[in-house]
């Protein structure tokens, strides 16, 4: 990443995001401000959008509006590139598919059912020894504790150093340990690597724990602030009481 | 270079391998197992199942289509519309967020009605009939050099494209954020599963291709550790299984294709019996 590693000054503008699936309008008149180096977790009840506000980011569905990656000093847009951590896999219990084949699916061009890529295999080493998982390489992903699972999908998703990462839901499946380990490296990621963090949320006691900044969403932004103001909102309590 | 091959084959020590058509049988197995085994792996690890077999029926209305526009040639009227009826229903499994499986079903009985009804108005039928239990032994060298020219695609698709197809199936979202082209993989991927099944299905026949795709790799599925083994151990069953019932097929008159599905149905109980002691 090099001189780009901890300067601040870039931030991520999505701006009058609306998704319409057939009839369904999903979300409409959304714009986000996203500053490096912070949390931002989205929160609002089923089905409010969350999940496709963060498949408009990926690019995954139809979106109108923009989404711009700038850097404030020199404003100029920039190419973004997003990591993303998906809510679940794909797994069953003891499949075929090591840590290895699961990485260097998503990284190398060496057929995995062919050989290992040996040098793809120090990356990914590398890679997962940021999470402290390394010893996992070997090991079948359908054998992985919620928690193993979830770093090794950070390690993936930030493998290409991005400048936003995405991550749907990431706790859900996970005990108390795995939670603050999680966040831990979640904090250095931020701090470490300048990154800008998106995060959906159910669990209101984390998001006030750990949220630099909270986004109330129902179809469009109903309250956004720090934890302290979005919880003590009468648009909060509409919505959670 | 066809009779090179028979001259090298005929050398071999076995006596089945005197006559032609089990020259022509033979060679048919040995390029035909490997890429059932290697496209079965990701057919059971997308739970695609329901999806080959689909395929396999939708054969019989790329005959009578064909039929109808003239083409002689049933290999690539079956080939053109399994590839077309393919893509459709990657599309609209794209679009619909209810079972796949409702969907194919639906795409499937209309493929089967439409031929059925098609081939019984011309009255030819009959002639076409064979297509549901396929013969083996009535391969020829042109279909050979078919299967031969597939056998050639999988393998470079499977080379270049095989990690791709592999996170897509890990999870969509993931794949697109690292910059896969999601619909171009997946489409190629059927389009390649309609291929191989139609190359194939003449001598497989419809009702057992797809056992030939899905058990071989299943029963890798119980005991292989990672993806290298997982290929490896595909390819020995379904080569094995292919080899094996030819010959025993030969021996005491068994119809080859149910012999191939049989011992590699048995194999495959065999590994599940394995599955605990070798994961654990």
């Amino acid at each position: 990443m090099g001189k780009e590693v901890a300067c601040g000054f870039h931030c991520i503008k999505a701006k009058n995001i609306g998704v319409t699936i057939g009839q369904d309008e999903i979300l409409k008149n959304v714009n986000l401000h996203i500053h490096c180096k912070e949390l931002t977790v989205i929160i609002g009840r089923n089905g409010a959008g969350k999940t496709t506000l963060l498949k408009a980011l990926l690019g995954e569905v139809k979106h109108t509006g923009s989404i711009e990656f700038v850097d404030t000093k020199e404003h100029i847009a920039r190419k973004l590139r997003i990591g993303y951590v998906p809510q679940s896999i794909n797994v069953e219990k003891h499949m075929p598919t090591t840590v290895y084949d699961l990485f260097a699916s998503y990284i190398s061009n060496t057929p995995i059912w062919l050989k290992k890529d040996k040098k793809a295999e120090t990356k990914i080493k590398s890679s997962l020894r940021n999470f402290g998982v390394e010893s996992l390489i070997d090991k079948s992903i359908g054998d992985l504790s919620g928690g193993e699972m979830q770093r090794v999908l950070l390690a993936i998703s930030t493998y290409n150093e991005p400048n936003l990462l995405i991550l749907d839901e990431p706790i859900s499946g996970i005990d108390k340990n795995g939670i603050a380990v999680f966040f831990e490296y979640i904090n250095k990621l931020k701090k470490e690597h300048d990154m800008s963090i998106i995060l959906v949320s159910h669990d209101l006691d984390l998001v006030e724990k750990y949220a630099d900044r909270v986004i109330l969403l129902d179809k469009t932004i109903l309250k956004e602030g720090t934890p302290v103001d979005v919880f003590s909102s009468t648009e909060f309590k509409r919505v959670f009481e | 270079m066809q009779e090179l091959i028979n001259n090298f084959l005929g050398v071999l020590p076995f006596e089945f391998l005197n006559y032609t058509f089990m020259k022509n049988a033979f060679i048919a197995i040995l390029l035909a197992t490997p890429i059932f085994a290697i496209l079965g792996t990701m057919i059971v690890n997308n739970k695609m199942a329901f999806f080959s077999d689909s395929l396999g029926h939708s054969a019989i209305c790329g005959i009578a289509i064909g039929t109808l526009f003239g083409i002689t040639d049933t290999n690539i009227s079956m080939i053109l519309f399994a590839c077309l009826f393919a893509i459709a229903l990657n599309m609209v499994k794209h679009k619909v967020a209810y079972g796949a499986d409702t969907i194919i079903s639906v795409f499937s009985s209309i493929a089967i009605a439409i031929g059925l009804a098609i081939l019984t108005a011309q009255g030819s039928f009959n002639q076409y009939s064979n297509i549901l239990v396929g013969d083996i032994l009535s391969i020829n060298w042109h279909e050979i050099v078919y299967l031969f020219i597939t056998f050639v695609i999988v393998f470079v698709v499977w080379y270049y494209m095989f990690n791709k197809i592999h996170a897509i199936s890990i999870n969509t979202s993931l794949a697109k954020s690292k910059k896969i082209n999601i619909m171009l993989v997946d489409d190629v991927f059927v389009i390649l599963i309609a291929v191989v099944v139609m190359v194939s299905i003449r001598w497989v026949g419809i009702l057992l291709i797809n056992s030939l795709l899905i058990l071989p790799a299943a029963s890798s599925r119980n005991i292989a550790k990672n993806m290298r083994q997982y290929h490896l151990i595909a390819v020995a069953i379904s080569m094995f299984s292919g080899l094996t019932g030819l010959i025993i097929s030969y021996y005491h008159n068994i119809p080859t294709g149910p012999m191939i599905v049989i011992i590699a149905g048995i194999i495959y109980f065999i590994t599940f019996g394995l599955k605990d002691k070798i994961k654990e």
